[in-house]
């Protein structure tokens, strides 16, 4: 069931459950997953040693506008992949591809090795891949626990034929309780336990919809934008549940506006900027590539403008001769 | 004006056999729009199925009344399932058009000319609760107080109060399991319970079939209150009487529907009795309103204490106010 045995991670110590508050215990043991990533190259779409997620060719087109075309991308196994781009960039767009909300218009992608195309976003989840949401969804009118235990896969309670029959139901449903309570607990909400989740403050809907994402075990667990509109001091214990999710053995991949976040939690970063990954590398390097910097900032934010006439002709008139070597090419292909 | 008699009626009506027909049509809507969220306008169209199929089997093709409910209920799923799959995969508000529309097709193609020998055309059909009068165990009418009712209604009102306890039983047994958890949730956010992993299509055809089956079981007490099904009985009015009652009790409550159709059905004959009365004895002067008029103030008033209902206690009866205090979102 849990996905926590099969990795042959040696530097793991057992999975550390990270009770204390923010599960810093569990990060000082083990800090990041930073030497998997010792051979791989800093390129877009360089390939991973044991890759959960792989996408190739994966376009997505709103009328004239390409929102996403990702070429090649991996994601490694067991470690944080923060992608970030700026806004615009599509990457919740990507997010939404990935887990079957949307339909791409081409590409392919799969899951530990099982091809993803045309599988429903149902059932991409009961294969261990489940995501949250930017705005955050929580079920408002169910109380805490009752968003929990709807985590839960595989309920037989859930059956409309078996429904009726609590007897063949219960103690399922008292293991799913057993567990949506040490999940509680270890996410602080366990003295909400019996509110509406609707009343709950944003910081705490993200914690409830991360842990809720929990119940079903999921190997891979996606964040679109979990820091949106969180206070500083629940950050620091958000951060914390998201490394305690790896020392877990779990893969997290995440969408983050939060620079700090990406740079204190992240072993790798991914960088998109209008659909297109861009870039590639550890949080550290990533961050100072010309190519990331160009994207958020615009190319030519730190050189100043030569508005002369004749700097503008003459790139205007590189450029016509540039089209004009291009042109037979493109004819071509179309 | 005669008070004892106005109350005498409210009380029947409350608990008479139409008081039953709305209370299982709402318990129907109760599970699309109360549990799942499902909008289905087209309640009527259920039960206008569940009714044709009873009478029709009986009167057009010499069927037994028992063939002809299990005919209902089957046709009943068929049209839900009919409904669904072009609309569950949408946004809500298809299928409120789809069902509305729906609901009038089945009741104008009921009452054509065309199939006047399978259906009666406008005059609908009777001469079919012969099966089910013969099983009336009572011989003469039943008072209780100075409440009376006929044979035949009580009848209907016995097997009616007995369906409407087991879609209750059912409903309450469904709800507070895991299976009712998943429907409440998609009420809340499909696409949150779509990335748990539950197959929200499936999970809403299961709401509207069963609905849709409780609004046939609607269909049949009305055609043995009747002994007739007439297509204008099957009217969007009274799809939006059943919405009424839903609301009015609460709705995502076992009891709401219930409640609701007590209140609805006593308060409109209460008031149709009361302005009936006091324009016949003078009470109201002849030139504030006449006879005529007085038959249509039930619905003033009553369009009134629904507003008031709203805005005090927009939750109904049964609602938890709790739940009212959270933003939709």
């Amino acid at each position: 069931m849990a996905a926590d045995n099969e990795f042959e991670d040696a530097g793991m110590p057992g999975a550390t459950p990270a009770n204390g508050p923010g599960g810093h215990g569990a990060t000082a043991i083990r800090s990041s997953a930073a030497h998997m990533f010792t051979d791989v190259a800093h390129e877009p779409g360089a390939s991973k040693p044991d890759p959960i997620l792989v996408a190739t060719g994966v376009t997505r087109t709103f009328g004239g506008l390409t929102a996403v075309d990702v070429d090649h991308v991996e994601i490694q196994r067991g470690a944080i992949t923060a992608l970030i781009g700026p806004n615009g960039a599509g990457k919740t767009t990507f997010f939404n591809l990935l887990t079957g909300f949307d339909k791409p218009d081409s590409g392919n992608w799969s899951f530990r090795g099982n091809d993803l195309a045309r599988v429903p976003a149902y059932k991409v989840a009961r294969m261990g891949m489940v995501r949250t949401f930017q705005l955050t969804k929580v079920l408002s009118k169910l109380t805490v626990i009752e968003n929990m235990r709807t985590g839960a896969t595989g309920q037989s309670g859930e059956r409309l034929l078996k429904a009726m029959f609590p007897f063949l139901w219960r103690s399922q449903e008292e293991a799913n309780t057993r567990k949506a309570d040490e999940l509680l607990e270890r996410f602080l909400l366990i003295k909400k336990r019996e509110d509406f989740a609707g009343s709950l403050s944003g910081g705490q809907r993200k914690l409830l919809e991360m842990a809720r994402a929990l119940m079903a075990d999921p190997e891979l667990v996606m964040l679109d934008e979990p820091m949106a509109g969180v206070n500083p001091a629940l950050k620091q214990s958000l951060l914390g549940h998201v490394k305690s999710l790896r020392d877990e053995g779990r893969t997290v991949l995440f969408v983050e506006h939060d620079m700090d976040m990406v740079r204190d939690i992240s072993d790798w970063v991914v960088v998109m900027a209008q659909g297109r990954i861009i870039a590639e590398g550890p949080p550290h390097s990533v961050m100072s590539d010309p190519r990331v910097i160009d994207a958020y900032l615009g190319a030519h934010h730190d050189v100043a403008l030569d508005l002369t006439e004749d700097t503008i002709l003459a790139e205007a008139e590189h450029e016509l001769a540039a089209q004009r070597d291009e042109e037979p090419k493109g004819n071509h292909h179309a | 004006m005669d008070f004892g008699s106005i109350l005498t009626t409210t009380v029947q009506q409350a608990f008479g056999p139409l008081a039953i027909v709305y209370c299982l049509a709402a318990i129907g809507l109760n599970v699309h729009f109360g549990y799942t969220g499902l909008l289905n306008f087209g309640q009527a169209g259920f039960m206008a199925v569940g009714g044709y199929a009873m009478a029709s089997a009986v009167a057009t093709w010499g069927l037994s009344l028992w063939a002809g409910i299990a005919i209902g209920i089957v046709l009943a799923a068929v049209l839900a399932l009919l409904l669904g799959i072009p609309t569950l995969r949408l946004r809500a508000d298809y299928l409120a058009i789809v069902t509305i529309a729906a609901a009038e097709i089945i009741r104008q193609t009921a009452g054509s000319v065309t199939l006047l020998d399978w259906f009666g055309g406008q005059d609908g059909l009777n001469s079919f609760v012969g099966d089910f009068r013969e099983l009336n165990p009572y011989d003469s009418a039943i008072s209780l107080g100075s409440v009376t009712w006929s044979p035949n209604d009580f009848w209907v009102m016995t097997v009616g109060w007995i369906l409407v306890a087991l879609c209750c039983l059912i409903v309450w047994a469904l709800m507070r399991s895991p299976w009712g958890r998943v429907l409440k949730a998609i009420r809340e956010d499909e696409d949150a319970v779509r990335s748990l992993g539950k197959n929200v299509y499936a999970y809403k055809m299961q709401s509207l079939v069963i609905g849709g089956i409780f609004g046939a079981f609607a269909g049949y007490i009305y055609g043995l209150s009747k002994a007739a099904v007439i297509p204008t009985d099957y009217a969007t009015d009274t799809t939006f009487f059943a919405y009424t009652i839903l609301l009015l009790g609460g709705a995502a409550r076992v009891f709401g529907p219930v409640v609701g159709a007590l209140i609805f059905w006593g308060l409109i004959n209460f008031l149709d009795a009361f302005f009936r009365q006091a324009a016949a004895n003078d009470v109201i002067p002849q030139a504030i309103m006449d006879q005529n008029q007085a038959g249509l103030m039930r619905f003033i008033v009553l369009g009134l204490a629904l507003m008031l209902l709203m805005i005090f206690r927009p939750q109904g009866i049964f609602g938890d106010r709790r739940e009212l205090a959270i933003d939709g979102r």
